[in-house]
């Protein structure tokens, strides 16, 4: 290869791995943040602020569900397979809101541990099936199988 | 001697009357492949592909959403790799796909949000959340829309290439992050559903409609791309006798 274009190759390779070292080291640094949402075992770990508004994500747990008679507040549990965080709420629920699928719920943490939640969303999963074939498989509400966060 | 042929064909490849002249004849194929593909692929995957068992028909946007994300991000290696053999090989037709494909990539990268936005409403139940796949892919668009904008921002045709070809190649880092954001981060948007090293997790009577809209949609976007390639060609090469010996010809 000609000598000057050579060097405009080392040139080319350079300014890609180290802007990309840069960028790595930034998203290294910040990886606290790169999170969308906290693990319900990081609020069991103590690792979530208090008096912050802050988002938790985890699967919700088959049985928890429990929702008042009488208006829109419902209660439920969400899992990471390692701790539970219990979280209130009182407006309605997206469609897609389940046992056994995953949630993630935004507001602040009671003095109590429960999280009252202003936001929920539901977190779909990767999979598409036809309903037959998810009827035919039979599938349980469960947070089994890496709690589906 | 074999080597010094490799590069005689790689120089002529580089060579914009080459180009411009060997793929004329190409550009009808691949409207034709893509019309039939695409139709093909919207028909088999709206009307007759089976509806999820959870999400119901509003999964059914995966077959634009999927397809246009997978181009936005191919896509802008082809650019990136424009520029770069631009640079180092001072390569005019690649500065000019370079150039071509920023455009194209930034439609794709669009559609790929507001889909998403669009299917996150009935499944998430927001339009938007700033989670690292959503924000990465929308930090993309702002690289397309950066290059464009600095490809016009010099008068001298050469220095916007050079420049648009650093910004391209500084941007590539954002590719593998967007891949694999929803692996090393906990995101709203869930993993990726097609997968090179293990089993895609969408039943096969709704994969390939995805597949072919897939298809689809790399010969649009080749269709696009050497289409727009050669229009920068010609404005590039107004000058040269073989720009005036073509549109002649065409004439």
């Amino acid at each position: 290869m000609h000598p000057a274009r050579k060097q405009r190759l080392i040139l080319v390779i350079f300014l890609v791995v180290f802007s990309s070292a840069a960028v790595g080291f930034i998203t290294y640094a910040m990886r606290n943040n790169m999170d969308y949402f906290y693990a319900p075992s990081a609020f069991a770990a103590g690792e979530v602020p208090f008096d912050k508004r802050i988002r938790a994500g985890g699967c919700v747990l088959p049985g928890s569900v429990k929702r008042a008679p009488d208006s829109l507040d419902v209660r439920f549990a969400i899992t990471d397979g390692k701790a539970e965080l219990q979280v209130v709420f009182d407006k309605i629920l997206p469609d897609l809101f389940a046992e056994g699928e995953a949630a993630v719920v935004t507001g602040r943490l009671l003095q109590d541990g429960t999280l009252r939640a202003d936001q929920v969303l539901a977190k779909h999963d990767e999979n598409y099936t036809p309903p037959e074939v998810a009827e035919s498989m039979h599938d349980k509400a469960s947070c089994a199988g890496g709690a589906k966060i | 001697m074999e080597v010094f042929l490799a590069w005689q064909w790689f120089h002529r490849l580089g060579s914009p009357r080459w180009f411009y002249q060997k793929t004329g004849a190409w550009l009808p194929w691949l409207a034709l492949a893509s019309a039939v593909l695409l139709a093909t692929g919207a028909v088999w995957g709206l009307g007759f592909a089976p509806e999820d068992a959870k999400q119901g028909n509003s999964y059914r946007i995966i077959y634009i959403h999927v397809p246009a994300a997978f181009l936005a991000l191919a896509g802008y290696y082809i650019m990136a790799v424009g520029g770069a053999i631009g640079l180092i090989w001072k390569m005019k037709l690649s500065f000019a796909v370079m150039r071509a494909a920023a455009p194209i990539g930034a439609v794709l990268t669009f559609i790929a949000l507001f889909t998403g936005a669009l299917w996150g409403k009935p499944t998430w139940g927001t339009y938007w959340v700033w989670d690292a796949r959503i924000t990465s892919m929308l930090i993309l668009l702002f690289l397309y829309i950066g290059v464009i904008a600095l490809g016009r921002a010099f008068a001298r045709e050469q220095v916007a290439d050079k420049a648009c070809a650093l910004l391209a190649l500084v941007g590539t880092v954002n590719i593998p992050i967007i891949y694999k954001s929803v692996d090393w981060w906990f995101t709203l948007h869930q993993p990726a559903t097609i997968r090179l090293t293990k089993a895609s997790s969408i039943d096969p009577s709704m994969f390939y409609p995805l597949l072919t809209m897939i298809a689809g949609f790399y010969c649009f976007y080749a269709w696009t791309l050497i289409a727009h390639t050669r229009v920068l060609l010609l404005q590039r090469e107004w000058r040269t006798q073989w720009v005036r010996e073509a549109l002649v010809e065409e004439k």
